[in-house]
């Protein structure tokens, strides 16, 4: 593994006090789709860092591209997650990001998504985009894992840079599937309802 | 950097003989305590309350840990006392504020606490500045903390935010800052004025001692003839037969134990009492803010963490009074 990578998934663990939790849901390695709420920036980096490493390393966070190619720091940080960059502006036929996301993971990598689109400062989640629905559209193979994380927002909330440790909770559930004929609209808040279901477990 | 910091010149804390045989008597416990919670847990079902042995076994656990941390810090000196504890200070904060609710608005002010008054604390506490230390908590960031709330601009709230973090750095940084600070006292016998010649690293393992035995002993006296029961929304366990069987018995055990402090059997027996009242005033007073909270401990808040909050309670409320009990009574007059 590269070095940065190491170093920023101890800092990140360390930094969050994050306790994972596996519920019916086994770190396996097989092609998934970890879809979580989004609160803070670190979201992304603490779910990465939260996987065993075998698996870690075949996984790729998915995020903006306007975000992560601001600076020097923050691109080399994205470039040692192995991160999918994504226009958010600049969305055209031709470079679908949903086809750039599944091209980015071949057959043999996961992602990480966070279908809210944007970090959401309420209490509850706001609905999901429909890219994680065209992805299961496409790749009907890939198990869609819910994570739900707990008290990230008040680590890092949206506006600060300067993190406060406290402690967070990853929690990961059961896989879900695209039913066959199942609708757009019902299956992303079906996905939505996944995800806050593990607050409460 | 001695100069400013006089325990990295002070001499091994272990070479006392008194303070090894109250290790070593708190090792055979310790040791006979684990085999006793394996042996119980190897019974078979139905026999034994299997939360109960848990419990048991869990706590077993953190003595292991306290008594390492003691060790340790004997080993590396009073620096390395001061650098653990301000590790367990740093945990037990996070435990705090994770389980308080504070808003946006909180959060450069939490930076703070966290990363300048935490640290602070504890290098004042290692220079063994006693005029800065005492104060620089109660005073200054009692009064930093409300107005950098203020500065953020969020108003929601504001005296009970303020409050609760102003409380979680008092309890779980300065009061038990005191605990490591018992090791630099210099003292004297009071009967004849000498120099006393007991390490003071055996009176910090008396006072652990003396604080994790006045909780055990509430417990189980509570268990066996407990009824009147003290606060039934605050805590169910603790009663009124608990409190004062436990006071009692836990003066007889410090009293029994005067040989390791520069106390007299009757000052060990005061002394151990104050402890075991300040310990159940802590224990109370955590409860309360669990309740409040809707919490069992602060170990479930946050699933698979330690829930070290649950097991200083005690400390964090005796230290302080423990300190300077002893700095006042005992402490060698420098002119």
């Amino acid at each position: 593994m590269k070095l940065t990578a190491h170093v920023l998934s101890v800092a990140a663990k360390l930094i969050s006090g994050a306790s994972v939790r596996w519920l019916n849901c086994d770190p396996e390695n097989y092609q998934r789709i970890y879809f979580a709420n989004h609160t803070s920036h670190l979201d992304a980096l603490v779910l990465w860092a939260s996987l065993p490493r075998h698996i870690r390393t075949l996984t790729r966070p998915v995020a903006a591209r306007d975000y992560w190619e601001k600076t020097r720091l923050r691109r080399h940080i994205a470039s040692q997650l192995n991160v999918v960059l994504i226009d958010r502006k600049d969305i055209k036929v031709h470079k679908s990001p949903v086809k750039f996301m599944v091209d980015a993971m071949g057959d043999t990598h996961s992602l990480i998504v966070f279908p809210e689109g944007r970090r959401n400062t309420g209490e509850e989640m706001i609905a999901f985009k429909s890219g994680l629905y065209h992805l299961a559209r496409k790749r009907p193979d890939l198990e869609l894992v819910p994570v739900y994380m707990d008290n990230l927002n008040r680590v890092l909330p949206r506006g600060e840079f300067l993190p406060v440790p406290l402690l967070s909770c990853i929690t990961i559930g059961p896989p879900i599937w695209l039913e066959n004929d199942e609708k757009k609209m019902d299956f992303l808040e079906r996905a939505r309802e996944a995800v806050q279901r593990l607050k409460e477990m | 950097m001695v100069g400013y910091f006089p325990m990295l010149a002070a001499t091994p804390l272990l070479d006392d003989v008194r303070t090894q045989w109250l290790v070593g008597i708190l090792l055979l416990l310790l040791v006979t305590a684990s085999l006793l919670g394996r042996l119980i847990s190897g019974q078979a079902d139905g026999t034994v309350n299997v939360a109960q042995v848990r419990t048991f076994r869990h706590r077993v656990r953190t003595w292991w840990m306290m008594m390492s941390i003691l060790v340790a810090s004997f080993i590396l000196g009073p620096i390395g006392a001061v650098v653990l504890f301000f590790f367990v200070s740093f945990w037990a904060l996070r435990e705090f504020i994770t389980m308080t609710p504070t808003r946006g608005g909180d959060h450069r002010t939490l930076f703070w606490v966290f990363f300048a008054f935490t640290p602070l604390q504890y290098v004042l506490i290692g220079m063994n500045e006693y005029s800065l230390f005492s104060i620089v908590i109660p005073v200054y960031a009692s009064l930093f903390i409300p107005a950098r709330i203020a500065i953020s601009g969020d108003e929601k709230r504001f005296l009970e935010r303020s409050a609760k973090i102003h409380v979680g750095l008092l309890i779980c940084v300065y009061a038990l800052s005191y605990t490591p600070a018992i090791l630099q006292l210099d003292l004297e016998t009071r009967v004849d004025g000498e120099p006393w010649k007991g390490s003071t690293a055996g009176l910090l393992a008396f006072f652990v001692l003396i604080t994790q035995a006045g909780d055990v002993l509430q417990y189980g006296w509570g268990k066996l003839v407990g009824r009147r029961i003290i606060a039934p929304k605050v805590n169910a366990n603790r009663s009124w037969e608990g409190l004062i069987g436990g006071i009692c018995s836990t003066s007889l055990l410090g009293s029994l134990l005067w040989w390791v402090t520069p106390f007299q059997v009757w000052e060990a027996a005061l002394m151990s009492m104050i402890v075991a009242i300040m310990g159940f005033a802590g224990g109370m007073t955590m409860s309360a803010i669990k309740r409040d909270r809707g919490v069992q401990d602060y170990g479930t808040l946050v699933r698979g963490h330690l829930g070290v909050l649950d097991r200083i309670d005690s400390l964090c409320f005796a230290a302080p009074v423990f300190y300077h009990l002893t700095r006042l009574f005992f402490a060698t007059t420098t002119s």
